[in-house]
């Protein structure tokens, strides 16, 4: 196979592309645009470009072919789409761009598009989210529900672009960078709380997986593996991959909060009136 | 004894008259296999038998068409599931049985000659007809039902393990896929869904 086949989809979807230089397109006309306070810096447009083009890698190359038939590769799909893509575009901090083109919108379309606001914020409330992101990963690990979603092509599309939708909200709630003292986000302390509630079931289901004597998942025997592994093996590195870096996500994801806090204490002291730290 | 059998012949009446009477209904029927009808595209292929003749689905129209994948070098997948096919067609009622071509694809085309395909296939059984083609036509083929094949690095000898599908496709007589049968399902509930299969086709 030529080298360029690897970067050519494997099931290509025309949407799928269409969605993520749609979204890579908006981003890039409005950096210019934005006034200069409000224009990220090198670090957080390479951090959004990274975190689209990783979870356009999982989804529309070569890459897809092998997740869709090796099970640990497609965990590996997973923690791109759920976690590392997602957490990066919302490190980004994408509101500038967001809000740019937001005001841009025609009145009528801000109106239709009101009860998508209402389903975002309900959402967003910290027990939904919380509940969602933990409860998309087993559902889709369900062994019945995983086998069909590897059989039938349309649920396998949904069940991608439900964890990557999934990720983008939950992560944002967790990075929303915007202070918390006025109330439009989330406390420090809370997500904190809601990080390391959300890895324990993550820890859990990844070493039932790791330490099952049978086979979980037998849709990989009865649709043929990639290449001639193991189940076995399949299975462990599939396990290892649910159980560990997910859970690495949420601490690096508290140790962010943590840095935040502190940050806001020594303003906090600054501001009234330079108590020595 | 006597009992046991009056009571299993009034069951299988029963169920007979009742299936008979979905079947005019056309009621949601009982599968023991997975129904997987819809869920993939019609059959359709390209390949050549063991006698290098180019095959496509039309020439068994009307046949329940049973798919799996394999190889002749395969040390433990294809024989069992080619004998089980074997044993689950025997186990299907004679006036069903010719109704049926199961289609053994091999994957391996490069050790598996038409010759190689055709001395393997006939230990089996007579219903099953070996099938290769080109790597393309096979990939495509295996795309379509979403499944796939890989080749290991060959041991000194040159011999290589193929993975590849364990699945049993079954299509009804016009080319639509109706049933995902694994082999660890009882051969006499495999025969019964051919069987009615074949029962509907033939309605």
């Amino acid at each position: 196979m030529p080298w360029f086949e690897y970067l050519l989809p494997y099931d290509f979807s025309p949407l799928t592309v269409a969605a993520y230089l749609g979204a890579l397109v908006l981003y890039g006309r409005a950096l210019p645009r934005l006034p200069k306070t409000e224009r990220p810096d090198a670090w957080r447009i390479s951090a959004f470009v990274l975190g689209l083009v990783a979870c356009y890698t999982v989804m529309q190359t070569r890459f897809d072919y092998y997740a869709q038939y090796t099970f640990f590769i497609h965990r590996g799909q997973h923690l791109i789409l759920h976690h590392i893509g997602p957490f990066l575009i919302a490190l980004s901090n994408p509101l500038p761009v967001l809000r740019y083109w937001l005001q841009r919108l025609p009145r009528t379309a801000r109106r239709l598009g009101a009860p998508l606001g209402w389903i975002y914020r309900l959402l967003q409330q910290p027990a939904v989210a919380a509940v969602l992101f933990v409860g998309l990963i087993y559902f889709w690990l369900w062994p019945p529900v995983h086998f069909d979603a590897m059989l039938n092509r349309q649920l396998y599309w949904t069940m991608n672009w439900s964890m990557l939708l999934d990720g983008l909200l939950f992560w944002w709630l967790m990075l929303d960078p915007r202070p918390p003292v006025r109330g439009q986000t989330l406390g420090h302390g809370q997500r904190i709380l809601i990080l390391a509630l959300v890895a324990l079931p993550q820890l859990v289901l990844g070493a039932v997986i790791v330490f099952a004597h049978e086979s979980l998942y037998d849709i990989y025997d009865v649709c043929g593996r990639a290449w001639p592994i193991a189940p076995r093996t399949d299975q462990l590195l599939g396990g290892l991959l649910t159980w560990i870096p997910p859970a690495m996500m949420s601490i690096v994801g508290i140790l962010l909060m943590l840095r935040r806090i502190m940050n806001d204490g020594r303003q906090y002291r600054q501001a009234n009136g330079g108590i020595a730290s | 004894m006597s009992t046991y059998r009056r009571t299993t012949t009034a069951l299988l009446l029963a169920s007979s008259v009742l299936a008979l009477l979905m079947g005019c209904s056309d009621g949601k029927r009982h599968w023991n296999g997975k129904d997987i009808s819809g869920v993939m595209p019609d059959l359709a292929f390209t390949l050549r038998d063991v006698d290098g003749q180019t095959v496509q689905p039309d020439d068994t129209a009307g046949q329940v068409r049973v798919l799996f994948f394999g190889y002749t070098s395969c040390p433990d997948v294809c024989p069992t599931t080619l004998a089980y096919l074997h044993k689950v067609i025997e186990k299907m009622p004679a006036d069903t049985r010719d109704d049926i071509t199961a289609l053994f694809v091999s994957v391996d085309p490069r050790r598996d000659t038409p010759e190689r395909l055709g001395r393997y296939v006939a230990h089996f059984d007579s219903h099953i007809v070996g099938l290769t083609g080109p790597e393309d036509a096979l990939r495509e083929l295996a795309k379509r039902y979403r499944t796939t094949f890989g080749y290991g690095d060959p041991d000194s000898d040159g011999n290589y393990a193929v993975s590849h599908s364990s699945a049993i496709y079954v299509f009804d007589g016009k080319g639509r896929i109706r049933l995902l049968l694994k082999q660890d399902m009882p051969q006499q509930q495999a025969a019964d869904d051919l069987a009615q299969l074949v029962r509907q086709d033939l309605s």
